[in-house]
């Protein structure tokens, strides 16, 4: 089955455990010109701020921000998922957070950022679902397959933590299992040049 | 709702379907009940329904819509889980320090003191407010007015009862708002319950009061509102606000929670911000 990726408008991005590394990885690597809109949902502990702007806003070549409920959504940054809320796309192309009931032990949750991104954005978004210890994440991907939409998943060989990835491939089928530098190559590539998922 | 639950969506659904159904639920709802969810913010509004769909065992919206319209006794469970919120005492400790350090001095000045704690939900904001009123020695003279448009909600606060092994996470709280007393003081436990004192309880009046339909009912000095606005769109968003600048007296003050603004409301110019970490705002002077 093969799902070409001409005109990504929303990126996002799931990770738990070791998520701030991989993350470092990845979000470096998209370049000024990336131009689709990225959210991101990190596992973070909920009683803290959260640092995740102050550490990726110096390295990356987009603009980095925690999410503001309301705000509207503009292509080409980045937007992280503040510590005990969730975060949701809008139809109307905005953010929303929430303080709803953890879904997977987890506020902000992957799946719930997912699940209403790809509501809104069908087949113009894809998910990307990284090292982690547990499930959230894998219906969110599911959830982004059935609206059309492309989904990447971080080979659990490499991951430092295995199980949400491997939950994600055995709820499956995802697009593809790739390494992290794949990952990334495929992102930096994104809107320069056609790809397509297997 | 329980926390611990884990909701997830049916394997498929049809959301351009979806969307029109929702639609035509909410109109229904408005119709029959003038609950007005109309103005909610989409995304949480659909997850909340998906789940409410999965417990009443209903495969579409058009479904649910047959069953809260012929049975009233249906629509009041789909009003909690569109509205009921699990909150904590003293959530957000600095909110209540800065509350403490920098509002009730100001309050003071005052000879009889209106709060409003707009959706309150079980209460446990007004019960923390009430404690904080206490121990600034301002109770006594304080009014607070506690309003939710979920009257299970609103009986549940009016009693004041929690389980007990919510009370340590609250005391830890109080005790980092910079609690004076022992919440202890405050509350009476027996069969796994703590039920909040009287003497508190004779301070609040709780009501029915919607912030999408209702208007202002008195003049207040402060108004505590905390993540309820992030369940509302914009437009509604600005109806609240309206509705709290108008029920502010001068130089009252408005907290709102940790994660909203009033940066993208019509009526931000109102209000001056006093705390900006801990989103406390100050009515302006004019009229």
């Amino acid at each position: 089955m093969s799902r070409p990726l001409q005109h990504v408008e929303a990126l996002v991005i799931g990770a738990s455990a070791g998520g701030v590394e991989a993350l470092l990885t990845l979000l470096p690597a998209l370049p000024a010109t990336f131009p689709a809109a990225v959210f991101v949902v990190l596992h973070l502990p909920r009683e803290r701020p959260s640092l995740l702007v102050d550490i990726f806003r110096p390295k990356c070549a987009l603009p980095v921000a925690e999410a503001q409920d309301k705000e509207p959504v503009r292509p080409g940054h980045i937007y992280f998922a503040p510590p005990d809320y969730h975060l949701l796309v809008e139809k109307g192309g905005e953010m929303s957070l929430s303080d709803d009931e953890l879904v997977n032990f987890s506020r902000p949750s992957i799946d719930v950022l997912f699940e209403s991104a790809a509501d809104c954005y069908r087949q113009r978004l894809l998910g990307v679902l990284l090292t982690g210890g547990n499930e959230d994440g894998a219906a969110g991907l599911q959830a982004i397959r059935r609206a059309g939409g492309a989904t990447l998943v971080q080979d659990p060989g490499e991951a430092q933590a295995a199980y949400m990835p491997e939950a994600a491939i055995k709820l499956g089928p995802v697009d593809q299992i790739l390494p992290l530098a794949q990952i990334a190559a495929l992102l930096r590539g994104l809107g320069a040049s056609r790809i397509s998922g297997g | 709702m329980d926390a611990k639950i884990i909701h997830k969506a049916p394997a498929a659904i049809d959301h351009s379907a979806f969307d029109i159904e929702l639609q035509l639920l909410l109109d229904a709802i408005y119709l029959k009940y003038h609950y007005d969810f109309r103005g909610y913010a989409g995304a949480s509004l659909k997850r909340r329904l998906t789940t409410a769909m999965g417990r009443f065992g209903c495969r579409t919206l058009t479904q649910v819509q047959d069953r809260i319209l012929h049975e009233p006794a249906v629509f009041s469970q789909l009003l909690d889980f569109l509205t009921v919120q699990v909150s904590e005492m003293f959530r957000d400790p600095p909110y209540f320090l800065s509350l403490r350090t920098r509002v009730m001095p100001l309050l003071r000045t005052y000879p009889s003191l209106k709060i409003w704690v707009a959706g309150c939900s079980n209460g446990e904001e007004v019960y923390s407010l009430a404690i904080l009123l206490h121990e600034e020695g301002l109770l006594s003279r304080s009014l607070i007015y506690a309003t939710d448009i979920n009257g299970h909600a609103l009986a549940q606060a009016e009693a004041g009862v929690y389980d007990i092994d919510r009370i340590a996470g609250f005391t830890d709280n109080h005790r980092r708002s910079g609690g004076r007393s022992s919440l202890s003081d405050y509350y009476t436990a027996a069969y796994g319950r703590a039920v909040f004192d009287k003497s508190l309880k004779k301070h609040m009046v709780f009501s029915d009061h919607s912030l999408a339909t209702d208007s202002v009912f008195a003049e207040v000095q402060l108004v505590s509102c905390r993540n309820v606005l992030i369940y509302f769109n914009r437009e509604l968003q600005d109806r609240a606000i309206r509705l709290f600048r108008d029920a502010l007296c001068r130089k009252g003050f408005l907290g709102i929670g940790a994660k909203e603004s009033l940066r993208f409301s019509a009526c931000a110019d109102a209000f001056d911000e006093l705390v900006r970490e801990d989103r406390i705002y100050q009515r302006k002077d004019q009229p």
